[in-house]
């Protein structure tokens, strides 16, 4: 009963990720293999990195004769805020076992992760295997999706059509209204929202997610918890 | 075993890159007995600091049609349930596009 229950609550967080996702796994097996990958090795690049915007970036710059360990550096930098997913999620998962610990933290996207801490404010535990039936789900799709526009290609029509090229904003911003209820809200929203759209302007993308992120936590960082706050040491 | 591309060696390292920021962070904050009141603060910050930033630009230099979506869009979800925000927020970007494109 509560496992079937686990499972459907599962599938239902995965359910808007599937339709907000979907059109940019197709853009990313196009793109890829636009510029000079092989469909192996585009769909390897969905199934292994499984991040979005760094699969961009990956494939932006292999286009650009740019050394290898460069390109896993700006990997690995677009990537970074998966650190603190990390952090704050596995406080919630002390009694998975290592193993599921292993496994959990590979499907840890942007969306994983905020289903988990919705699912974790709901007051429900995080068990494995709700967590698993929202991740596996996105993941089986993303790789398909990248397979069909690297085959496919060309044949992938203008997803700006049917507006579906801008349902990953609203959904993020579905999420960020979700968490109004959380200490700091509004001021980490105002400062990550600024900051990332300053870095956006002059730094450019993807590291306005980096820099707007990390203001917005030391926003929290410097306000501390409001209820009982402590002296400053 | 067959030679493997240059191209599949920088996708397996990115992966593996990637997959240490995944459990990274983790296997730092786990090395700590108490978590302070601040590095609290700032841990329960990370949703809508990170998921703000992956919003903002697009609701700032899109167009009209995008910030306006975004505006019902963030009305909506302070009443609906998240499929409801979405719906909401789809049927308001091809209406906006129809009308202002």
């Amino acid at each position: 009963m509560t496992v079937n229950r686990e499972i459907r609550d599962g599938f239902r967080a995965a359910l808007p990720v599937l339709f907000a996702a979907a059109p940019f796994g197709m853009l990313f097996g196009a793109l890829a293999v636009d510029n000079g990958f092989t469909v192996f090795e585009a769909v390897l690049m969905s199934a292994t990195v499984y991040a979005g915007a760094s699969q961009m970036v990956g494939i932006d710059l292999f286009g650009d004769r740019i050394a290898p360990w460069l390109i896993v550096l700006s990997i690995f930098a677009v990537n970074f805020r998966h650190v603190l997913y990390s952090a704050v999620v596995g406080r919630q998962i002390r009694h998975w076992s290592k193993a599921q610990r292993y496994v959990g933290f590979f499907f840890l996207i942007d969306p994983q992760f905020a289903e988990s801490e919705k699912r974790v404010e709901s007051g429900r535990p995080l068990t494995f295997l709700w967590y698993m039936s929202a991740a596996i789900p996105v993941y089986v799709a993303w790789v398909l999706e990248g397979w069909i526009g690297a085959v496919f290609g060309k044949l992938v029509s203008d997803p700006a059509a049917y507006g579906i090229d801008f349902l990953l904003p609203i959904y993020f911003l579905g999420l960020v209204a979700g968490f109004r209820r959380r200490a700091n809200w509004l001021p980490v929203v105002i400062v990550s929202g600024l900051v990332s759209v300053g870095a956006y302007a002059v730094v450019g993308s993807p590291w306005h997610v980096s820099i707007g992120a990390i203001a917005g936590v030391l926003a929290a960082a410097a306000i501390g918890t409001q209820p009982n706050r402590k002296p400053v040491v | 075993m067959p030679e493997l591309s240059t191209t599949t060696w920088i996708v397996l390292a990115g992966a593996a890159a990637t997959y240490l920021t995944r459990i990274g962070g983790h296997l730092i904050l786990s090395q700590f007995r108490a978590i302070p009141p601040r590095v609290e603060a700032a841990l329960n910050a990370v949703p809508a600091a990170v998921l703000t930033t992956l919003v903002a630009p697009a609701a700032v230099f899109e167009g009209t049609a995008e910030s306006l979506t975004l505006l019902v869009a963030f009305a909506a979800a302070f009443h609906l349930p998240m499929m409801g925000t979405f719906a909401v927020g789809w049927i308001a970007i091809l209406v906006f596009r129809a009308v202002l494109g």
